[in-house]
């Protein structure tokens, strides 16, 4: 099996706040294999968006990274290339990171274009940053590409060329994105909240793209959402984040058949769905951890009805319980059984 | 009381943006009955946080009317726009917005109950105070009374919301996306404190939603209105309109939305639009307005006649030509 397109190990990044340190990232480890949709879901706070901002060099100036490292390996040909380790790219190894290997898509589609600039300019200034097809002989080149590119997303793509960001729906523009993202054809795209703020069938136009484009171009995804339903249908591996951390992590089935921590359990029956039963859902009890003065042992314990004092005082870690699936708890063993899943 | 607490009559709202007029509402008609739970489900731009808005009284009515037990609100007296006013409360979608961040929650709750009289003196405010967040499940209170909106969570705070709501003995909430920008977890916790409200207290919600599912959720025993474009499409039972829609967008809707099931999602019939793109509301389309992206677009009569809001098989109201043709 070739190595993964990325390893992050051990990741954690604190911002300073006046009443003291966010952890909003700890230890987090995992990686996503070549092609792989990796989905990380959690609720708002819990760091999920922190770990890819960190990998693409975007935190602001309060955060700090405290440890850990993030391997990136470049596939092409058939042949694993050298290994770059992300957190300490600088200059212009960074910039051949950024877009070229890996390009990421932002939360709010309505802010991350420029609005002076017309979706023409934001290829072209793109692929000029990153010394791509910018010769003065290349232009038709690059616009060739892409119209290409937009057409893929389901853009009318003249149409949308000369367009400025303001003439164009808010799925429209989240298309541009994506269409933008892989102008200089990465092989990991990472995806803020992709369709958060959308409307329903904007919603599932945008998956529908990005399923088809995997298929084509064969990239790697991580993507970062509080949307239960948008990993289930996109993810390959889904990874629960709770106060900052990696609390389970598996298959997508096994996730959402088979969990066995009790935050996803809790996590899965709170979300209703068009089929579920009234009696069904259930809330998880109390609200998110500060991240400031995390709780003391398993940080869900404040949450979680099975807890007891080895809770409150040891802090569980990942454990396998094979082909993959790992969980961070310590009654893992009777949480099924206990919290009663429903098993189809 | 006899009659229903809240009707909408032929009502219509129009904006004018730079010249242009914009049909945000466009004929509805709705009857709402006491203690009702009723979900109003669409896409942005649909009309359905205006229409939210005009029953709550914070937009007044283009054409049409809204009548409060049996009286249109636009021609009340003092008194009974008094009652009204207090009868018909809102929830705004945002809890970091909607909450004054320079008064405690104890300021915040005491003030409608002080201006309006419901309590006498320190004591007795701090006491129904009280009550009022324990009824949200903000326990124990004093642990609330003193603190600022910025201390509590964006749960929290939508509960803080609520009681602010309820100071007034109201008949009737308008809750505009009331939980949509909460957690997932406590998400059920909240809607399933409102249904408590109605069961306990009689109070009825109007619950403004683009998520289906929830809706779903919450209306288990009362009615779902689908709106496209500024027109109520369908309308039923909120079971029978998620298990068996009728009306070809309520259809296309429910075919679109992913499950929180990998294997579902990944093997559920999606129906194709005939085109993606949403019709601009400066120009909307003649005859039935969804008849440019409709699946089983049926010609001419879909490009020239509004089709009416009519019963179907299943019980509920559809405005569509085919259901319609099919049925008689």
């Amino acid at each position: 099996m070739p190595e993964p397109v990325l390893s992050v190990r051990d990741l954690s990044i604190a911002y300073q706040a006046r009443r003291g340190q966010v952890q909003a990232v700890r230890n987090i480890s995992f990686d996503v294999e070549r092609g792989e949709a990796v989905a990380l879901i959690g609720e708002s706070g819990s760091g999920k968006t922190t770990v890819g901002l960190g990998l693409m060099h975007l935190l602001p100036a309060t955060a700090k990274g405290l440890g850990g490292n993030a391997i990136y390996r470049r596939h092409a040909d058939g042949s694993t290339g050298p290994e770059i380790e992300v957190l300490s790219l600088k200059g212009d190894n960074l910039r051949q990171f950024r877009w070229h290997e890996c390009a990421m898509v932002f939360q709010s589609a309505l802010n991350a274009l420029n609005p002076v600039l017309r979706v023409s300019e934001h290829f072209i200034d793109t692929a000029k940053a990153h010394s791509y097809l910018s010769g003065y002989r290349q232009t038709a080149a690059l616009k060739q590409r892409s119209l290409q590119l937009l057409s893929m997303v389901r853009l009318d793509a003249e149409r949308v060329w000369p367009s400025f960001p303001h003439e164009l729906s808010g799925g429209m523009r989240q298309r541009v994105l994506i269409a933008l993202a892989l102008l200089l054809e990465p092989q990991l795209l990472i995806l803020d909240e992709p369709t958060t703020a959308l409307d329903i069938l904007t919603q599932r136009n945008i998956m529908e793209v990005l399923k088809e484009l995997r298929q084509k171009l064969g990239f790697a995804m991580l993507f970062i959402s509080h949307d239960l339903a948008l990993a289930a249908e996109l993810a390959d591996r889904v990874a629960t984040v709770y106060a900052g951390e990696i609390i389970e992590i598996g298959d997508v089935r096994t996730i959402f058949r088979n969990p066995h921590h009790p935050y996803t359990i809790g996590l899965i029956r709170a979300v209703p769905t068009l089929t579920s039963d009234k009696a069904a859902l259930i809330s998880v009890p109390g609200s998110p951890p500060d991240m400031i003065e995390l709780p003391t042992g398993c940080k869900f314990h404040p949450r979680c009805p099975l807890a007891d004092e080895r809770c409150r005082r040891e802090d569980p870690e990942l454990t396998e319980l094979g082909s993959g699936h790992k969980v961070a708890c310590w009654h893992w063993p009777k949480a099924r059984e206990v919290l009663k899943v429903y098993q189809a | 009381m006899s009659g229903p607490l809240l009707a909408l009559e032929h009502v219509n709202r129009t904006f004018t943006v730079k010249g242009q007029t914009i049909k945000a509402v466009d004929d509805i008609n709705l009857n709402i009955q006491a203690g009702e739970v009723l979900c109003l489900v669409g896409e942005s731009g649909c009309g359905k946080t205006t229409t939210g808005k005009m029953i709550a009284g914070l937009l007044p009515t283009s054409s049409g009317s809204i009548l409060y037990r049996g009286k249109d609100i636009a021609t009340l007296t003092n008194k009974d726009r008094k009652e009204y006013r207090l009868g018909v409360q809102m929830v705004h979608q945002d809890p970091y917005a909607s909450l004054n961040p320079i008064q405690t929650i104890y300021q915040t709750l005491s003030a409608p109950l002080q201006h309006h009289r419901f309590t006498r003196g320190e004591v007795e405010t701090k006491r129904r105070v009280s009550e009022l967040l324990q009824i949200v499940d903000l326990t124990p209170p004093d642990d609330y009374l003193d603190k600022y909106p910025h201390q509590l969570s964006g749960g929290q705070r939508q509960r803080v919301s609520v009681a602010r709501a309820l100071t007034v003995h109201p008949k009737f909430i308008v809750a505009d996306e009331a939980v949509s920008m909460v957690d997932v977890s406590i998400r059920i916790s909240l809607l399933k404190m409102f249904t408590r409200l109605k069961d306990e207290m009689g109070v009825g919600v109007l619950l403004i939603t683009h998520d289906l599912a929830l809706a779903k959720y919450f209306a288990w025993d009362g009615r779902i209105g689908v709106m496209y474009l500024g027109r109520i499409v369908e309308i039923g039972q909120a079971r029978e309109v998620v298990d068996h829609p009728q009306h070809p967008y309520t259809q296309v809707l429910l075919s679109a939305i992913p499950e929180a099931d990998p294997d579902a999602t990944r093997s559920k019939k999606r129906i194709e639009l005939r085109s993606m793109d949403m019709p601009s509301l400066l120009q909307l389309p003649t005859g039935c307005a969804f008849h440019p992206r409709c699946p089983v677009f049926a010609g001419e009569v879909c490009e020239r006649v509004v089709p009416p809001l009519k019963k179907g098989d299943w019980g509920s109201d559809v405005a569509c030509h085919l259901v319609q043709a099919h049925e008689s």
